[in-house]
């Protein structure tokens, strides 16, 4: 009875403040740059007006058009529920489950590449290989992310995983792991969420067709993928297993908030890098993460 | 001082070598190349029993590769008026990967060699490997004189981490290795002389063809 | 006392021209204290003194088998210098001066040195003290040339600190005291770490290499020679490539004490054999006199190193080319850079017919181009048969074979070249530019001499220098 609680506590949690996300952001570059900008809740309500609104299908799309948004966003509430929260620990815990949370990442993608490819509309195809083309980069930086997490505990079970790293390695972990959080939601360097050129969009172009309920499904999914990818971060940086669970739950929402305002500053100081330059800073994230992993290992060793 | 403290320090230098091999501004590389030179500096100072010898090491690697010698870079950058290299012979992501995988080699390699107990928990031999590779791939990948000198730099900066070993035993043989900071120095003074000289040689044959006409 | 004479005299004349007036004055500071220096060297070479065992500089048997003849070859180039300078007095030669006395003095302390830190001092100082020879001319092509220079040789000799590192390391890890004169490390023998010493002998050979010439990391050395005056080129070819050279034989024999001599003496006879074969086939191609000389020059380099890969014989014959190599190329660069000022270029393409314009020269020029290729009875001969000789005693077939085909190969390149300018008829172009160069005794005895002394040494080399060669071997190769 307590863990269906549990549970259920978890689930409103993850699904009624990830949208916060997006909407602090927002306001910390409209604060930057001197102006009121939208409110921080202007998600939600974005979320309740497209729920209310009916679908427009090309008459070319499958009624995978409409079903596969609703994938991604199991899949990704899913991954959500693997994820530890410090002490209070996972809804669903078992060995191996970090496994499980990069696969139901990737099958998130896959979903949404896949309803943008539908319509068959230039646009989006276009916009999926981008997509598709940086996340192959950004995947291996994140694999190599988990594996030194996984050197480091000896487990590869997330919550053993995210136990206290220390030293030099949870310094390039975190480098890492930010630029990884910035280019897998597709944010400033590596894609403007603003943008209202079609030609330079990435994420954006993929869900150009996309209306009403599943449009819903798919915002909502990706602003709870930017929470997932910040609580991965910070507890992955800050060691919390040894506190009090209230206040482990207050270090864990202060490092998110933290997170998520260190991104609104960066996209309001960066401007968005040419494509040719994505690459390297990806790399980079990938050379970081595995130097992680190197650290973590010859730590091991000694 | 203890071991892990100073393994940080090289740690950052290791770091500092993958950021000269990415960026492509001079300006950044430049950077890169000084802050890895006065953490050299600061390491000798913070091993066991400074002597006054091992002190002015310090003190000319500090001012030398920290101060003086990127200062004159930035002077010789303004002159000749180049702030990027645009066409490298090796791209910034494959030399970024040689250097990262470099850098594990050496960890690798370290293994192998013999080590004073009092040096085998350090990483002084495989940062040493790992920086001279990347003034390798450095002189050997970019085209322009200064990033040129930069990756010199690096690869004596690498030399020096090497001499770290040996500063207590012959201390002569590290003291030597400034001299290479004066190589550097006819280097810069090579490029700043070069872009003078062609300027005053463009405007002699301008009066020699106005005499003619 | 004497010994460290021959580092200061050369020294303070080069301070003393940094500050002497009298642009037309100061290329006599050249002969003057070549001469010092020859008749220091002489006094030494007869009566030479005791060496301290600990010393870190001291005119030990190696140096007194090689430095001789740079103190030698110098003196015959100081003579021409003070000529060529007067033809070109347009360009200032106060800086060049300088450096051209420096690098003696720095050269003698090179060759006397017997402290692995104190060798690589001197040799970077050479290298520093070279970069204004170079650039004497001032064009944008020796800019290039001497950027080239400085680059390769910069990291050669930023490789072989690296490698005197790894070499003292070696000693610390036998238990060594922080001692690093040769003789301490020999001394120390098998306690050196094996691999250790080996990863400083082969950065120690491509950093030392490097200064030699030896290919692949001869690069730098065509541009070099192509761009720099010809008493350059003879000083270069001649004096600091021997610096390089018995730099690598006192580290191997360091490396032999250490039980490595086998595998030194393996990669001193590859790295050899390729810069012969490396050399030949450039010389096939190439089209300039002057970078011509500098392939010849790589490929003797070549000779030298296969030498001191074949034991004492083959160290004795090596000593033996340093000298008639250096005596024999010193004849070719100073005759051509008179027919490179008479024909105002460098190219077979523009210059034919140099046996009319610049009939002694030329001469001089053909005859040293069949001496370097040995042909007897120069010394280069004498001294590559003794090669050969040791080399067939220690059963090296095939490195013999390999051997005599790039000579001939070399022999063919170089023919090829110097042929084609000596021969034809004169191009009007170039018919007219030389008139403005008068064949003076000053510009024609020098090399004349040192094609002379080659040709001394061939036929009868003095029982003192092969004397002084054999204890130099002694002290490469002790009884055990």
């Amino acid at each position: 009875m307590n863990s269906i609680l549990d549970l259920i506590l978890r689930l409103d949690c993850w699904l009624l403040l990830a949208p916060l996300l997006p909407g602090i952001i927002n306001k910390v570059k409209a604060w930057v740059a001197g102006r009121r900008g939208p409110p921080v809740l202007q998600l939600y309500y974005d979320l309740a007006r497209l729920w209310k609104k009916g679908v427009v299908m090309s008459t070319l799309a499958s009624p995978a058009f409409v079903m596969l948004p609703a994938v991604t966003w199991v899949a990704l509430l899913g991954a959500a529920m693997l994820m530890p929260l410090g002490p209070l620990g996972a809804g669903l815990s078992f060995r191996g489950d970090a496994l499980l949370l990069l696969y139901l990442l990737a099958l998130a993608r896959f979903c949404t590449a896949w309803a943008a490819m539908e319509t068959g509309s230039a646009f989006e195809g276009m916009g999926t290989v981008r997509e598709v083309s940086y996340a192959v980069l950004a995947e291996a930086a994140l694999i190599a992310a988990v594996l030194s997490l996984s050197v480091q505990s000896g487990s590869i079970s997330l919550a053993a995983m995210l136990g206290p790293p220390i030293g030099a390695s949870a310094v390039l972990l975190a480098a890492g792991l930010f630029i990884v959080l910035l280019a897998e939601n597709c944010r400033v360097p590596f894609d403007d969420p603003n943008t209202h050129l079609e030609l330079t969009m990435i994420h954006e172009a993929m869900i150009l067709d996309h209306s009403g309920p599943p449009l819903a499904a798919i915002l909502h999914g990706a602003s709870m993928k930017l929470l997932l990818f910040a609580v991965l971060l910070v507890q992955a940086v800050l060691p919390m297993g040894q506190l009090k669970p209230w206040l482990a739950a207050v270090v864990l929402a202060a490092g998110v908030l933290g997170v998520t305002v260190a991104v609104g500053l960066v996209e309001s100081l960066l401007a968005r890098f040419a494509f040719r330059r994505v690459p390297l800073l990806l790399t980079t994230a990938f050379l970081l993460c595995l130097f992680a992993l190197l650290v973590a290992w010859k730590g091991g060793l000694q | 001082m203890n071991n892990s403290n100073l393994n940080l320090l090289i740690g950052l230098a290791m770091g500092l070598n993958l950021l000269a091999l990415g960026t492509s501004r001079l300006p950044a590389l430049i950077r890169a190349m000084s802050v890895q030179g006065v953490i050299l500096g600061v390491m000798p100072i913070l091993m066991e029993r400074p002597d006054w010898r091992v002190l002015l090491v310090a003190l000319a690697t500090i001012g030398g590769k920290g101060l003086l010698i990127p200062g004159l870079l930035r002077r010789a950058m303004r002159t000749v008026q180049i702030d990027r290299e645009l066409e490298p012979l090796i791209g910034f992501v494959p030399s970024l990967l040689l250097g990262a995988g470099g850098t594990i080699a050496a960890l690798a390699l370290t293994h192998l060699l013999p080590l004073l107990p009092e040096h085998a928990g350090m990483l002084l031999v495989p940062g040493a490997l790992a920086t001279v590779l990347t003034g390798f791939i450095l002189l050997i990948g970019r085209t322009k004189a200064i990033s040129q000198v930069c990756g010199y730099l690096i690869l004596e900066n690498g030399i020096y981490l090497f001499g770290l070993l040996l500063i207590h035993a012959m201390p002569l043989l590290v003291e030597a290795g400034v001299l290479l900071d004066l190589t550097v120095g006819v280097f810069i003074l090579g490029i700043i002389v070069d872009r003078i000289q062609r300027a005053f040689d463009s405007l002699d044959t301008r009066k020699l063809t106005a005499l003619h006409e | 006392m004497k010994s460290l004479l021959l580092i200061l005299v050369p020294l303070v004349a080069a301070a003393v021209a940094l500050v002497l007036p009298g642009q037309r004055r100061r290329p006599l500071l050249l002969p003057v204290a070549g001469l010092i220096h020859a008749v220091l060297t002489l006094w030494l070479f007869v009566d030479p003194p005791e060496v301290e065992a600990g010393a870190w500089l001291a005119f030990d048997p190696l140096a007194r088998a090689v430095l001789p003849v740079v103190s030698l070859l110098f003196l015959v180039c100081s003579w021409y210098g003070v000529n060529y300078l007067r033809i070109r007095a347009e360009r200032p030669n106060r800086i060049f001066i300088a450096a051209m006395l420096a690098v003696l003095g720095l050269l003698s302390a090179g060759h006397q040195a017997r402290h692995v830190g104190m060798l690589w001092i001197f040799t970077e100082a050479v290298t520093l003290a070279a970069v204004p020879l170079l650039h004497f001319n001032g064009t944008p092509r020796a800019f290039e040339a001497t950027w080239k220079y400085l680059l390769v040789g910069g990291t050669g000799i930023a490789l072989s600190l690296l490698g005197s590192l790894c070499l003292g390391y070696a000693s610390l890890y036998g238990g060594g005291d922080g001692q690093l004169t040769f003789v301490a490390l020999t001394g120390q023998g098998a306690c050196l770490s094996r691999p250790w010493v080996l990863i400083a002998w082969v950065l120690l050979l491509v950093g030392y290499g490097t200064k030699m010439g030896l290919a692949p990391m001869h690069t730098w050395k065509p541009e070099a020679y192509g761009e720099a005056p010809a008493i350059v080129g003879a000083i270069l070819a001649g004096g600091v490539t021997s610096v390089a050279f018995t730099a690598l034989l006192r580290v191997r024999a360091v490396v032999a004490a250490a039980g490595a001599g086998a595998v030194a003496d393996h990669t001193l006879l590859a790295i050899g054999l390729f810069s012969m074969l490396v050399a030949a086939l450039f010389l096939l191609g190439t089209r300039d006199f002057k970078r011509m000389l500098a392939y010849s020059s790589v490929e003797h380099m070549g000779i030298l190193t296969i030498g001191a890969s074949l034991g004492p014989a083959g160290v004795a014959a090596a000593l033996f080319h340093v000298w008639s190599n250096g005596l024999t190329k010193g004849a070719l660069f100073l005759s051509a850079g008179n027919i490179r000022r008479a024909a105002g270029s460098p190219s077979m393409d523009d210059v034919r017919g140099m046996s009319v314009l610049t009939p002694h020269s030329a001469a001089i020029f053909v005859t040293g181009m069949f001496a370097v290729t040995a042909c007897p009875p120069f010394g280069p001969f004498f001294s590559e048969l003794k090669v050969l000789r040791a080399a067939l005693e220690t059963g090296h077939g095939w490195a013999t074979a390999l051997f005599l085909g790039c000579l001939l190969l070399a022999f063919f390149g170089l023919t090829r070249v110097v042929f084609g300018i000596v021969d034809g008829r004169p191009r009007p172009a170039t018919k007219a530019g030389s008139r403005r160069f008068g064949e003076t005794a000053g510009v024609i005895l020098p090399p004349l001499v040192l094609l002379a002394l080659s040709l001394w040494l061939g036929l009868f080399t003095p029982a003192m220098v092969s004397d002084a060669w054999t204890a130099a071997v002694t002290q490469l190769y002790p009884a055990p």
